[in-house]
Order: structure tokens, then sequence, then C-alpha cells
């Protein structure tokens, strides 16, 4: 491996979260002080030890907040890394890249969201500057929340490959079984197939059961040097490798010279490469699922299946824990709740760790979290139980 | 170099016509607007009157309102359409039609949405 790359050189040492519901007393910046609270005490660590910030997501509190709540002295590396849902892991990169080069020992990033007192999707993301285009040319036309703006790429899969949604609702479905397993989730009733078929159309081809759900709470995780990693208080859960891509046309799907392909097919070879791992060797895959095609769509561009065989891939419970590939173990954005992508990190730790419950899955060595945001950016971390 | 990019579509659009841009150097046609030629970087650039023929490339079907201006429109269908000059358009497609299909030919004209805006509309061809 080059020296260049992010093999191993850092550790996630620390995992917090508060509950996921709807309708949460506390704002944003409590939520978020709350799980950073979590996540640095699990790492055996204090709040005075964190020397850097990355904050995730568009409600993220800028460092300065974390600076007095904390009472920091020190801090000495903090950045914004803006990929909506694929924040999460560009945030990780970003502070393995600054723990590797001593500029940090203990980066946190923290996220945390309360959507039931503020604007929707529908009406948030057209005041984010990289949707500019798709406000002033999509929006007057109707197309205006992620739903339906992605559909479309969903529908070309579908005419393409004869991608079924009921094959779409094998994710929704695999999903919520390990939503209820895990407990934390918004949602946990379990759900069919026919469910899924009989649930509202809301931007077809998705229906309400493909569609994440809007809810509160915090997530975060502390990122540190192997070397200091071994120092503190959980089994080392090591970044095997990391990488982040943009799809051509980032920010309007409309002009994707491909609308099946999203930025993780760029990434994730060059993730695979520095872990020295690929889809074969991993053990529980937590996939962004602000809908149920990208994940599917995902699978496909990491190389879990060639385009257009993520319909079949995902059938006969290949998902489901028990399953070839235990997928969302813990209720994924569609059933547990949309933490923009830090939830998922943090299960993949937990799972890593051997103690993810009643939805761990047995010896899990190998995970991967991805982050998909902002139209298509993606990301792919390959996580290890120790360093391999 | 002009900051006011978008000026020539909407003039275009409230006349009822697609306009593009073209790079001056290279020829490039591209949409949304920018201010460079992605292909050959030239902010030389000129105004192209699309031929208003294109076809489906994808689509989707709003079933909810997600703002109230549109609520009154449910169920209304959405469709990516190539246009003959290389680039994409997202339009609403008028009459809905059933079997609708990637590669469908379609005109693409402008009609007033919702305050007024004209927005790229798609019939059949
Ligand atoms: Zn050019």
């Amino acid at each position: 491996m080059t020296g260049g790359t992010l093999h191993d050189r850092a550790a996630v040492v620390g995992v917090g979260e508060t509950s996921y519901l709807r309708g949460s007393k506390d704002s944003a910046l409590a939520l978020q002080l709350q799980a950073s609270l979590t996540a640095i005490r699990d790492a055996g660590l204090e709040p005075g030890d964190i020397d850097g910030i990355i904050p995730v997501g568009i409600t993220g509190a800028p460092a300065e907040e974390y600076i007095a709540n904390f009472g920091l002295t020190d801090l000495r590396f903090s950045a914004v890394v803006p990929h909506g849902g694929a924040s999460g892991i560009g945030a990780l990169q970003a502070a393995a890249a600054a723990v590797s080069a001593g500029i940090a020992k203990h980066v946190l990033v923290p996220a945390g969201r309360n959507v039931s007192s503020g604007d929707k999707a529908g009406v948030r993301i057209h005041q984010m500057p990289q949707f500019r285009l798709v406000t002033e040319f999509e929006k007057p036309a109707g197309a205006i929340a992620p739903a339906q703006l992605y559909a479309p790429m969903a529908r070309r899969h579908m005419e393409l490959y004869g991608t079924t949604s009921r094959q779409f609702g094998e994710i929704a479905v695999s999903t919520r079984e390990h939503a209820a397993l895990h407990g934390n989730a918004v949602m946990t009733k379990p759900i069919t197939i026919d469910d899924h078929q009989s649930s509202r159309l809301i931007a077809d081809p998705f229906r309400l059961l493909d569609c994440s759900l809007e809810s509160d709470g915090g997530a975060a995780f502390v990122v540190s040097s192997p070397e200091r990693a071994r120092d503190l208080a959980q089994p080392v859960v090591s970044l095997a490798g990391i990488a982040m891509g943009h799809p051509d046309s980032p920010s309007s799907i409309t002009q994707r010279p491909d609308l099946t392909k999203v930025g993780i097919a760029k990434a994730a070879p060059i993730a695979w490469g520095v872990a020295g791992l690929g889809p074969g060797d991993v053990d529980v895959a937590e996939i962004y699922d602000c809908f149920t095609y990208v994940v599917l769509c995902q699978l496909e561009d990491m190389g879990f299946c060639a385009k257009g065989e993520g319909g079949p891939f995902v059938e006969g419970g290949r998902l489901r824990l028990g399953g070839a590939l235990p997928t969302n173990t813990h209720g994924g954005l569609l059933s547990q709740g949309h933490m923009l992508g830090m939830n998922h990190i943090v299960e993949a730790v937990r799972q890593l760790r051997g103690n993810a419950g009643r939805a761990q899955v047995d010896g899990a060595q190998v995970a991967i979290a991805t982050g998909y945001g902002d139209m298509g950016d993606g990301g792919l971390a390959v996580l290890t139980r120790g360093a391999r | 170099m002009s900051d006011d990019l978008s000026t020539g579509y909407w003039d275009g659009a409230r006349r009822g016509a697609l306009v593009l841009q073209r790079c001056t150097a290279c020829g490039h046609v591209r949409h949304y607007p920018t201010l460079l030629c992605p292909v050959c970087h030239s902010d030389g650039v000129e105004p192209l009157e699309a031929c208003g023929r294109g076809t489906v490339h994808s689509w989707t079907v709003a079933h909810h309102a997600f703002d109230p201006a549109f609520a009154d429109d449910l169920p209304y269908t959405l469709v990516t359409v190539d246009v003959e000059e290389g680039p994409r358009v997202l339009a609403r497609l008028e009459p809905d039609t059933a079997g609708l299909q990637i590669g469908r030919p379609v005109t693409i004209g402008f009609a007033p949405g919702a305050g007024g805006v004209p927005v790229p509309l798609a019939r059949p061809a």
C-alpha cells in the first residue's frame, strides 16, 4: 500500500447516539451535544481531549458551539464537509487525514437534527447553494423534493433492467425487520412486501415505504490514530480504506450522462484498493438508504453485483440477518431514523465490536458504511475489527 | 465574464423557445448555464435556440405535493427529455399518457407554471 493512503491510519474510537424519534423537545444543538458526550465517553475520553471537530449536516453547529459548551481551550482542527448524506463518510475521511497527519489527536464528528420543529427536506434543499440549478430550473415545473428528483433514476433502472417495485420492497422489509431487532428506531412494526406494494405512491415509482423517515436525534463518533486507539476504552475499529466520489453533473440529476450511476462508483474501487479488501470480504453492510432504490444502485456501483443485477441480488433474503450480506442491521434511514448516514457509521462500529445486540452479525470482522448525498455524491468506508 | 447566466434561457422561455448555451470556441452545447465551457474552458458563449424535438429519457409521476403550489396539479408527470442538441430538459408532460417509454418522441414548448413562471412542456410528437 502506498504511503499516501488512509489504510489503517485512523480508528473510530467512540460512537454515540440519542434515541431516534419524532417530535423531540430538544434542539438540534442539544441533540448534537448529547450524542457527542456519549461518543467521547464511549471512547474513554473527556470533552477536553477533543482537539478537532467536523460538524455534519446543514443543521450542524459550528465548532465554536463545542468550544463554548465543552470549555475547549485547544481546538486545532475544524472543517465542514458539505455533501449532504455523504457528509458522515466525508467527515470520517477528513478526520482520518487530520489524525494521520498529526494535526489533531481526537476528532469529533457530530450530527443532530430536529426536523419536527423545522422545515422538511422539500423546503430545505432549495436553501442550499449546491441545488441552485434545481431550484432555478426544475422547481418551477414541480420537481421539489428528493423523492421526485431521484424517482427518474429508479424508473430508468426499471425500464432498462426489468427491476421491479417488489425488489425495492425486499429492501424495505429487511430493513424494518432489523429495526425491530435493534430497538432504537422510529419504526419497528413489521411490514411485508404486500404492505410495501399497497403503500401509497409518492413519486412513481417510489411508494411511501420506499422513502426514509424525517426524524429527530443525534449521532456522533470520535476518530483517533491507531496508536492512541489501542490505549482507549474499546476494541480497535480500524479504517481500512475510504474514498469519496462525485457523479458527473454533480448537482443536477437531469444532466447526468448515466442516471443509474452515482458517485460511489468512482469511490468504491479506490476504497477497496486502499483496504486491500473487496465485496466478497464484507460481513455486514450499512448502506445509505434515503430511498430503497439507492441501496440497490450502490450495491451495483460498489461491485457487489453487475449493473442491472441489483434487483435479483437483493431478493431471497440476502440482505437479512442470516443472509449472505446482512445490510442495514440498525434499520437504516428507512426505519431507524434519518441521521444523515451517521447512524450507519455508528452501527458498523458496534457490529465490529460485537455489541450490536439482537442485530449482531456473528463474528463480524469487516463492515462497510456508505454515504450518499446532494443528488449523488458518494463515499465508502471499509472498517475492520483491529488492523488487518 | 457575466454572472447573468440565465438571461438567455428565461428570455427564450417567455416567448416559448428553449434556449441553450453554445461554446463559441468548440461548439459544445450545454445546459444548465455555466460560466465556462466544461470541455474547453472557454468563456465564449452564444445562445442556441433548440429545435424543440426530443425523446423521453426517464420520468416520474408526482402523487404527493411537496409544495402546496402544486397540490391542485396532482397527479402530474415530469419527464426528462433528451433534446436533439444534446442536453436534457426536465419538463411537465401533457396530456398525461399511459405507456410512457424510453425513446418516445416529444416536442418541447413552454407553458405558464405556478406563479406564472414559464415551464418546459413536453407533448407526444
Ligand atoms: Zn468549448
